[in-house]
């Protein structure tokens, strides 16, 4: 299926919204690792994992932050501005509004280059093997950011709607779009 | 009266609410406005427009912070609503959104919100926001 945007401009996209919301509200400087294509489910998984939908007139994707459970508890620690040493709901309340404010800026960005664009509530997942897949293709590009040894990966999926023509029964021209 | 005149010939604590529906915004700006030194009295919270809506019918509200997306009731109909009430119609609304469209500005600038903080924010830039509607300065 086709891609939104080229690779590099997304990973432009995510290093800006990534360094904005980190710095802003966490005040956390990362360092970017280096970026990689995720074309097969992750296998087991273990840590926080949080999605967030993105529609526009002819495509969709989604936005996806995961990261250890101590990755999750130093990030709300410093959202928060108080102490959390294990997974509860602050932390998964902070690491869903962090989801919201990367992927929203992210989305904000795209709008300027795709046009309206809208954005789902975000879902935030912790535990232990636990597996995650896409229904549709499993295209992410991965975009990592360190910080001492907290390691937080934004995954980014955007894909075009396929766009089948056909004729309808009064033989006019007529286009599908294909949400699979 | 606006609020800035109001409390400058009667400058008690202000009552304030919160209105997101992310909990984590909610507790981070309390964060924020206990170690401003804003004069703030109260500060009530609400997860979306309808329940804003309560509190306020229930409590005396001098300033509104407010989230634009949220279920229920947004941000814009809860603005909508505030400046239809008579007794509410100057309480100022500051919105503080993820959404930083010009157009949603400018929207919100039409609707009557006093002010517009875009996430993320920092510390001094909700202070700044205070210290423009009580017309000193308040915090760091």
């Amino acid at each position: 299926m086709e891609q939104l945007l080229d690779t590099t401009t997304v990973i432009g996209m995510v290093h800006t919204a990534a360094h904005e919301v980190l710095s802003t509200m966490l005040d956390m400087h990362v360092e970017a690792g280096e970026p990689y294509h995720e074309n097969a489910p992750p296998g087991s998984s273990e840590g926080v994992v949080s999605f967030l939908g993105l529609a526009g007139a002819d495509w969709a994707g989604t936005g996806c932050l995961r990261c250890s459970s101590a990755c999750a508890c130093q990030l709300a620690s410093r959202f928060l501005m108080a102490e959390y040493d294990a997974v509860n709901d602050d932390v998964l309340d902070a690491f869903a509004e962090l989801t919201n404010m990367i992927i929203g800026n992210f989305k904000n960005d795209l709008e300027h280059r795709v046009g309206p664009t809208g954005l789902s509530l975000p879902t935030v997942i912790h535990g232990r093997n636990f597996a995650t897949r896409s229904l549709r293709t499993e295209d992410w590009i991965v975009v990592p950011f360190r910080n001492g040894d907290c390691l937080l990966e934004i995954k980014i999926c955007l894909q075009a709607r396929e766009k089948v023509a056909t004729v309808n029964r009064y033989g006019e021209r007529q286009e599908f779009i294909l949400g699979r | 009266m606006t609020f800035e005149a109001n409390w400058k010939s009667n400058p008690m604590p202000f009552d304030l609410l919160i209105v997101d529906d992310s909990a984590a915004i909610r507790k981070i700006l309390q964060r924020v406005l206990q170690k401003a030194e804003a004069p703030i009295g109260n500060v009530y919270e609400a997860g979306d427009g309808v329940e804003a809506l309560a509190v306020m019918r229930a409590k005396n509200v001098n300033l509104v912070l407010s989230d634009i997306n949220m279920p229920n009731m947004d941000g814009l109909q809860l603005l909508t609503q505030i400046r239809a009430n008579e007794e509410w119609k100057t309480i100022p609304v500051i919105l503080i959104t993820t959404e930083g469209s010009q157009a949603k500005v400018m929207e919100a600038a039409h609707m009557g919100a006093t002010g517009y903080v875009r996430k993320p924010f920092t510390p001094e830039q909700i202070n700044h926001v205070l210290a423009g509607l009580v017309g000193s300065p308040v915090g760091a």
